[in-house]
Formats: C-alpha cells, sequence, structure tokens
C-alpha cells in the first residue's frame, strides 16, 4: 500500500536530526497558526499563492530563497564544526553516513533553493519594470514555475524528517549515485527535487525571453535595455539551453535507478563518464546562469550611486553575451584528471581562461563608471565594493585551476571549496544582497535599515575572508574535501580558523534578520513616496513604490538608454490627466494545484508507491484540462480605479479646462 | 637575460605566501618530486602573471571610490562622460595578453606533465597497479608478484609507472608532494607517472568522495634509497598471506582505514581480472546485507 515507506522511514533514535525536525515542525506550526488566529487564509490565497502579478511571486521567491539560505547555512555550520572537531582520536558528532547528506544538501540547496530563487525572485521583481511592461509573457506559467520550485525545496526538507538525503554530493556522480552504491531513496529525493524544480526554471527561461524579447516598451531597442535586462536575457537564453540537459540526465540516471537499466552504471556497458560530461554540460552554464544577472545588477547599482552613466555599455553587453557563449563550451575543466589527454585538457583550459577576458573587461567597466563620478557610499554600493575585491581574487584562483596542471594537484582540493565559495558567496550572494537593498524600496515600498545593513556587510566580508582563506591554505598542504575526519596536525588550526569565519558570517545572517524585522516595524518612517529614493536612471524609478499591480497606469516612451535619466532631464511630468482602462489577467488555482500534484508523484516515485504517482499524475492532467476549458482569465481594470490608484501616490493632475 | 629576469620576478611575488606556508607542511609548494616541482612552477608563474591585473585592480576598487566619494566636492565630475576607444582598447588588450601568455603555458605545460607521459630517465621504471577498493587502496607489483594493502614504496630517483583502476566507484589517486592526481573508474585504466627526488614518508589518498569509508582512504608512500627498496620488496615478499580469488572477494568487502598489509605470490594477472570485472562481487550485496540487518541504511562503517 505504501510501498516502501514504513515508519521506521522516520530517523527518531537520531537526535541531530529529529532537533532539526522538531524546530521545523514548530516553526510550520508557528507560521499556520499565525496565519489562522488572524483569519488570512482566504487573503493568502486569493492573494498570493494563486497570483499571477510578478511582483508578487518574485517576494514570494525571495522570501523562499531566504529560508532556503538559513537551511543551507545550518548545514555549512556543522561541516565546519565536524572539521574543526574531528582531528585524530576525536571523531566529530556527525558519522559519515550523516556528514554525507550533509554536504549534500548543503550544495543543492545553496544552488538550486537558494541562489536560484534569489536570481529568479529578482528578475521577476524588477524587469517587467524595467522594460516598461505591464507583467510578464505568461503569468500563469509565472506561477507554476515558482510553486514547482517549491515544491522541489519542501521534498529536500522532507528528506530531513521521512527517510533520508542523497550521500553521493550535489551532483550525484554516478556510479555512487546508482542503485548499486546507493540502494536507499537519498538519491531518489535528490532526483525528484532537482527533476521538478528544474522544469520550473526551464519555463521561467521560456517566460523570461518571451518578456524581454516582446514586452519592451515602445522605444526601447535592444541597445537601449539595461544591462541587467541584457544580462537576464543571457542568462535565459542559458537555462533554455542547459537545464533540459539536466532533465534529461536525471532521467537517465532514474530509468537506471528504477527500470534496471545501464546507462551509469559500472557493469553491462555503462558509462559513468557520460553522467559526469553530461552533468557538467548542464552545470558549467549553471554557474553562469547564477552569475551573469548579479554581473546586471551590479551595472545597474555602480552608475545609480555614482550619479553618472555606465562606462563601455557596448563592451558591456558584448562581454555579458561571450560569457554566455563561452560557458558553453568550458565543462571539461571539471575534470582535467579524468585522463582526457593533453590536447583534449589544453582546450578546455584556453577556452575556460578565456572568460577572464570578458570578465576582467566589466571590472575595468565598473571601475571606470565610478572614475570621476560623484559615489554615495550606500549599502548596495558597499556590497558592490566588496564584490569588485573579493571577485578578483575568486577569480584569479579560477584562472588557475584552469591551467591543467595546476588543476592535477587542486582538483577537489579545498583549494577548489575555497575557490568557488570566493567567486558564489562575493560574487553571487554579495550581488543578491546588493540588488535587495537597491530594489527593497520598489519591491516593498520602504528602505531597509541602513546601520544593520552595514553591520551584516562587514561580517559577511570579513568572515568570509576568515572562513575561507583557510581553505586555500588547506588546500596548497594537500587537504581534499568533503573529509568526515582527518588526522594530519598541521591542519586542525586552519579548520579552528575556517569555523570561526563562519561563525563571524552567521552574525552577519543575524543581522539581517533584525535587519528585516526593524525594517519592517519602521517602515512607515522609510517609507518611499517618491518612487524614486536613489536618484535612479533606469524605467523601474518612474513609477510609484511598490509598484501597483498594473505597473504602468501609462506606457513609457523611451528615447536614450537610461530612460528615466533621460525623462528627468527633459522634465517629463509623471502624472497623468486621463487614464484608460488596464488589461490585466486573473489570479488562477491551477499553478499551485499542478505543483502540488507533481510534488504528489514525486513523493510517491521517492517511496515506489505506484497508485499514488498515477493519482498524482492524473491530478497534474485533469487541472491542465480544467485550465484548458476555464475562459475567466483576464479582466479589465477600470479607469476610474486606476485613477484611484494613481491618485494615492500623487500621479493625477488637475485636468486644465 | 629579459626572461630570466621575468620568470625571477614571478618567483618572488607569491613570496609571502609560500613563507606563511612553507612551515605548516604545504604539501604542494614543498613537493619531492620533479613532476610535483613543475606544476608548483606552473601554480607560481601563473598567479605571478595574474597579480600584475589582480592587484592594481583591488586597489584602484578602494581608491577610486573614495577618490570620487560624493562628499568630496572638489574631485572632477564627468556625469555624461562614458566611452574612451582608447581606454577600451587598452581595457579589452590588458587580459588579452595575459591570457596569451597563459594560454601558451597552459599547452606547454599540459602536454609535457600530462600523467600518461613517461618520464625520461635511464633507469627502467617501476611499474605498479593500483586498485581503489571500498575503502582502501590495493596496490599490485606484478614484477614481483607482490601486493599491499594502503602502502607502496619507491626508489628514490626511478621513475614509478602507476596503473590504475578501480573495483568500485570513481575515486581519485594522488600522492600530494609527489603531484598529478588521475581518477580511478572501473573497468578502466589510467596512468600516472611520478618520480619522487627525496627519501620520506608521504601521504597518498582518494581525492574524490567515494561513500562512508572515504575519510579513512589514506595510503603511505615509501621513498627510500634503492637497496631499501629492496629490502622491502624482500620484506612483502616473506609475508605468509597470499592474494587468490577467494581472498580478493573478502578484501573487497566494503572497510575502512584499513591497517597496512602484505600479500606474498600475488597472481600477476590479478590487476587485468579485476580491470575486466572478472573478480566483480559488488557492494550491492553487502549493502543489501547490511541494510536488512540494521533495518534502515543509516548505517555507518566502524572505523576501528
Amino acid at each position: 500500500m505504501f510501498g516502501k515507506l514504513t515508519l521506521s522511514a522516520i530517523p527518531y533514535t537520531n537526535p541531530i536530526i529529529m532537533g532539526a525536525v522538531a524546530f521545523m515542525v514548530i516553526c510550520v506550526i508557528a507560521v499556520l497558526g499565525t496565519i489562522t488566529y488572524f483569519g488570512k487564509w482566504k487573503w493568502l490565497w486569493t492573494e498570493w499563492l494563486t497570483s499571477v502579478d510578478h511582483k508578487k511571486i518574485g517576494i514570494m521567491y525571495l522570501i523562499l530563497a531566504a529560508i532556503m539560505l538559513l537551511r543551507g547555512f545550518a548545514d555549512a555550520i556543522m561541516m565546519r564544526s565536524q572539521q574543526a572537531l574531528a582531528y585524530g582520536s576525536n571523531m566529530g558528532y556527525l558519522p559519515p553516513g550523516h556528514f554525507d547528506q550533509v554536504f549534500s544538501a548543503h550544495g543543492t540547496i545553496m544552488i538550486f533553493f537558494m541562489a536560484m530563487p534569489f536570481i529568479i525572485g529578482l528578475m521577476n521583481c524588477i524587469l517587467p519594470l524595467q522594460l516598461g511592461a505591464r507583467d510578464v509573457a505568461f503569468p500563469l506559467m509565472n506561477n507554476l514555475s515558482f510553486w514547482l520550485t517549491a515544491a522541489g525545496a519542501v521534498l529536500v526538507n522532507v528528506s530531513l524528517a521521512v527517510g533520508n538525503f542523497s550521500r553521493a554530493g550535489w551532483l550525484g556522480f554516478a556510479p555512487l549515485s546508482e542503485l548499486h552504491y546507493s540502494p536507499g531513496v537519498g538519491v531518489d529525493y535528490w532526483i525528484w527535487a532537482l527533476q521538478i524544480s528544474g522544469i520550473g526554471t526551464t519555463l521561467t527561461g521560456v517566460n523570461f525571453i518571451a518578456t524581454i524579447l516582446k514586452m519592451r516598451a515602445p522605444g526601447m531597442t535592444l541597445m537601449r535595455m539595461p544591462v541587467f535586462a541584457w544580462a537576464s536575457l543571457c542568462t535565459n537564453i542559458l537555462i533554455v539551453a542547459a537545464f533540459p540537459l539536466l532533465t534529461v540526465t536525471l532521467g537517465l540516471l532514474t530509468m537506471d535507478r528504477y527500470l534496471g537499466m545501464h546507462f551509469f552504471t559500472n557493469s553491462l556497458g555503462g558509462d559513468p563518464m557520460m553522467y559526469i560530461n553530461l552533468i557538467w554540460i548542464w552545470g558549467h552554464p549553471e554557474v553562469y546562469i547564477l552569475m551573469l544577472p548579479l554581473f546586471g545588477v551590479y551595472s545597474e547599482i555602480v552608475p545609480t550611486f555614482s550619479g553618472k552613466r555606465l562606462f563601455g555599455y557596448t563592451s558591456m553587453v558584448y562581454a555579458t553575451m561571450a560569457i554566455a557563449l563561452l560557458s558553453l563550451i568550458v565543462w571539461l575543466h571539471h575534470f582535467f584528471t579524468m585522463g582526457n589527454g593533453a590536447d583534449v585538457n589544453t582546450f578546455f583550459g584556453i577556452t575556460t581562461m578565456i572568460i577572464a577576458v570578458p570578465t576582467g573587461v566589466k571590472i575595468f567597466n565598473w571601475l571606470l563608471t565610478m572614475y570621476r563620478g560623484r559615489v554615495r557610499m550606500e549599502t548596495p554600493m558597499l556590497w558592490t565594493i566588496g564584490f569588485l575585491i573579493t571577485f578578483t581574487i575568486g577569480g584569479m584562483s579560477g584562472v588557475l585551476l584552469a591551467e591543467p596542471p595546476a588543476d592535477f594537484v587542486l582538483h577537489n582540493s579545498l583549494f577548489l571549496v575555497a575557490h568557488f565559495h570566493n567567486v558564489i558567496i562575493g560574487g553571487v550572494v554579495f550581488g543578491i544582497f546588493a540588488g535587495i537593498t537597491y530594489w527593497a524600496p520598489k519591491i516593498f515600498g520602504f528602505r531597509l535599515n541602513e546601520r544593520l545593513g552595514r553591520a551584516s556587510f562587514w561580517c559577511w566580508f570579513i568572515g568570509f575572508y576568515v572562513a575561507f582563506m583557510p581553505l586555500y591554505a588547506l588546500g596548497l598542504m594537500g587537504a581534499t574535501r568533503r573529509m568526515d575526519h582527518y588526522d594530519v596536525a598541521a591542519w586542525h588550526p586552519l579548520f579552528i580558523v575556517a569555523a570561526i569565519g563562519a561563525a563571524i558570517i552567521f552574525a552577519g545572517i543575524i543581522l539581517q534578520v533584525a535587519q528585516v524585522v526593524v525594517s519592517i516595524r519602521q517602515r512607515e518612517q522609510t517609507r518611499d513616496l517618491t518612487g524614486d529614493p536613489w536618484n535612479g536612471r533606469t524605467l523601474e524609478w518612474a513609477i510609484p513604490s511598490p509598484a501597483p499591480a498594473y505597473n504602468f497606469a501609462r506606457i513609457p516612451v523611451v528615447r536614450e538608454r537610461d530612460a528615466f535619466w533621460d525623462m528627468k532631464q527633459r522634465g517629463v511630468d509623471l502624472k497623468s490627466s486621463t487614464f484608460v482602462p488596464i488589461h490585466m489577467p486573473r489570479n488562477k488555482a491551477a499553478g499551485f494545484i499542478i505543483a502540488g500534484c507533481a510534488f504528489v508523484v514525486a513523493f510517491a516515485m521517492i517511496w515506489h508507491i505506484w497508485w499514488l504517482a498515477i493519482t498524482g499524475l492524473a491530478g497534474v492532467l485533469v487541472t491542465l484540462i480544467r485550465h484548458a476549458f476555464d475562459d475567466d482569465r483576464d479582466y479589465h481594470l477600470g479607469a476610474d480605479e486606476v485613477r484611484r490608484i494613481e491618485g494615492l501616490h500623487g500621479r493625477v493632475q488637475a485636468r486644465s479646462m | 637575460m629579459k626572461r630570466n629576469l621575468w620568470s625571477r620576478f614571478c618567483r618572488f611575488l607569491p613570496l609571502p605566501a609560500t613563507l606563511l606556508l612553507a612551515g605548516c607542511h604545504a604539501a604542494l609548494l614543498d613537493p619531492k618530486g620533479p613532476i610535483g616541482e613543475a606544476e608548483r612552477s606552473v601554480l607560481f608563474t601563473a598567479t605571478g602573471l595574474m597579480l600584475i591585473v589582480v592587484i592594481p585592480v583591488i586597489v584602484l576598487a578602494i581608491i577610486i571610490p573614495w577618490r570620487y566619494r560624493a562628499s568630496n566636492t572638489k574631485a572632477e565630475y564627468q556625469p555624461e562622460w562614458s566611452h574612451s576607444n582608447k581606454i577600451e582598447a587598452v581595457m579589452w588588450s590588458i587580459p588579452i595578453a595575459i591570457v596569451s601568455i597563459l594560454a601558451v603555458i597552459c599547452w606547454r605545460t599540459s602536454h609535457e606533465l600530462d600523467p600518461f607521459r613517461p618520464i625520461p630517465s635511464t633507469h627502467k621504471p617501476v611499474h605498479i597497479e593500483a586498485v581503489a577498493m571500498d575503502w582502501k587502496w590495493l596496490f599490485i607489483y606484478p614484477d614481483q608478484h607482490i601486493a599491499t594493502i594502503n602502502e607502496i614504496a619507491l626508489p628514490v630517483g626511478v621513475p614509478v609507472v602507476f596503473h590504475i583502476t578501480s573495483a568500485t566507484v570513481m575515486n581519485s589517486f594522488f600522492i600530494p608532494r609527489l603531484g598529478s592526481q588521475i581518477y580511478a573508474m572501473a573497468n578502466m585504466q589510467t596512468a600516472d607517472n611520478l618520480v619522487a627526488s627525496v627519501p620520506g614518508t608521504y601521504r597518498g589518498i582518494s581525492a574524490n568522495f567515494s561513500g562512508g569509508g572515504f575519510s579513512g582512504m589514506t595510503f603511505k608512500v615509501k621513498a627510500m634509497s634503492e637497496s631499501d627498496y629492496k629490502q622491502w620488496l624482500a620484506k612483502v615478499a616473506s609475508s605468509t598471506k597470499t592474494l587468490d580469488a577467494q581472498k580478493y572477494l573478502e578484501l573487497d568487502r566494503p572497510s575502512s582505514n584499513v591497517p597496512v598489509t602484505y600479500y606474498s605470490h600475488v597472481n600477476p594477472d590479478l590487476f587485468a581480472q579485476i580491470l575486466m570485472g572478472k573478480l566483480a562481487a559488488g557492494r550491492s550485496a553487502v549493502m543489501a546485507a547490511t541494510a536488512v540487518t540494521s533495518g534502515a541504511e543509516t548505517g555507518t562503517v566502524r572505523r576501528d
């Protein structure tokens, strides 16, 4: 009846896991209880969960990502403390089977459920506004994308309480991830979580490409788009190019595990090397899918806070495109040590190094944008400077690893771990925080607390160096990654320093939580009434904060690159006297229901509960068909209602008689 | 002359880092063989070349925002200045120049230091067959008909050819002090050519995560004089333990932190048989048994 699922799947004998589960359950109950207490269920359902408004979906993405950041960071703290303890006769507190789940979960969560939702959330919140659009191209599909991602995230967390998670690393290298070596449900949890959320991400890619190419305001030619829009375009092209590969690779692994096939097994002609190639052909573009949008974010922040046009816009665009294309032909640098032969290694080594050229150009562009500007050191700018310094170091260690002979000794070492955290924390995470601080007034309607933001930046910045510089050193000392225990005395002090660094970053995260709480409580003082708190340059600052549901009461006409800056220079009046009805999409439950059914299918597949899987699949199909016959998809927001809303923001001009 | 100065310059750039780490056993910066030394020099040269850009960029990233801070109204302010062909030309050409040099180094050293490439020497190389198992290393000396677990000896100054495969999942054969690692994969054979130039005992590891007992999958590499090496061979050959197919299957069961073991009278075809998968017993049988007895697969490897 319940497949492999029995009560013994709940690891109630393990106090660490049960503690975490108890904490999770208490949090969920507290949230549900609060909603019930305030009677907000209907509001939550009609205004948020079923919303097709890109701004609300964006906020839900940001909330999901923030929660998963906390979960992923808890894993990080566990690893750092384990490695700080587990030297010599001390085995630490995590046995190998548990430690292996922790690092697999950390990587999976941080990439798929922290970084990805953060960047997709930012794109959702801002991109249509920057383009002068009223929504994304396919609003309901956007809602579905979010819920598929959320379903994947929930699945990863369910694995904590029911069964266990993968022990095969965040990329689940075959043959370790094959049934032969990982017989439990851990790898299945990993597969289905990525499979569901990956489909959501692919749909996002399609959605945003269509939005960027088809929904720009009149006059906004491609070369007048903000750089964030360009970077997002490149990212979404990469998503559409790369994510189907992940889907197929996971699909083949699924067939191996469920149907006894031999794509990647050791035996009967299976080829594990093929798995490693396929997963990295997706995996390397994924790195740039994460990084490029943040390059875009920095390219928005630097000109705004320097009060100056972005230096070398054309270079920036070409550099972004070049990086996107090159990212598709470098995957082999993840396994120079497979024995590919010198010619192959050289090819991929050189293509990898070439990426340093457009990246270097970007860094020069940002420096030259500040040059002869008037630089305001607000929090977003602080994160940006922190990025410039940190990312440059990370880029350097990256090019070093691109030299195959250097990689022969550094591959899989803690030097590598330090490198990718250097670029992901220094580049992606700093960029996310910079972007959220920068756009907070537009997204939420009020600024985030400045003092706590700065304090958090310093904790993250210093904490990063204290946590990861020792890992560079450890890598040079021959320490490899993923050890739950070691016996080299010289490594021990460095692991302790790294743990202290993680504690400093933890302080930064606590300060950020405090920042959110304080900012919400003080929102009346910091409310953005102008719509343009930073003296911005792009169209999102031309409308009130937070943006009304329809974004633009009147679609702007673009004449210049920094469209809003140009409008301010020309003295364009943002007030309007005539309003027209606006065509709006209606909120729909279909996305939530389909993703819910997909979750059921995944859970049933993991535990081999076949009847439930079939039921879930039927649910998906029925919902799709029902939606196809649903004609009530849109409505018109009346001109009077638009006038009323605009009036609240002081954007109505008295009609001159 | 110029080249010489240049390479000297490059060597000095990462000096502080070297000093900092030399004291604390930085295996990669204090290699004990020519392959490791050559790889260290790639590390230093590439780092030195990149620091030419990286240091100025970091300095500028601090100086420019300070110099042009909003409160410094004396600084020049050109809000519309956003393009200069000259500057852009320089901006693109500096990284192109450095990457070009790095690319040449990449081409040259990738070929010179290809792990499969035999090391030229007047000595006849020693052949050692290495098999990654769950979670220990089996080393076979086919010419001497001996085998060991988790220990190898090599004569100093004599090239060693490692023939590598795996009896289980993917691992990576790596002796940090000697240089180049290479993957160990089932049904496939890779090779690693290394040589030790200084006597000593070095750490060997698997550098690719392979499951629960991975951390305990270390081995000792003893680099010794020719005469000591002969003695070591004799000592192993005098072991009363032998390694036939039956014993091999026992060895194939997952175990970790396995003590050094010597075997004599080893069939020289053993490696070929493992490579062809003829001896595969499989972790699955053992794993399944463990899962049944422990109720769930939370059962972990005992490390005693």
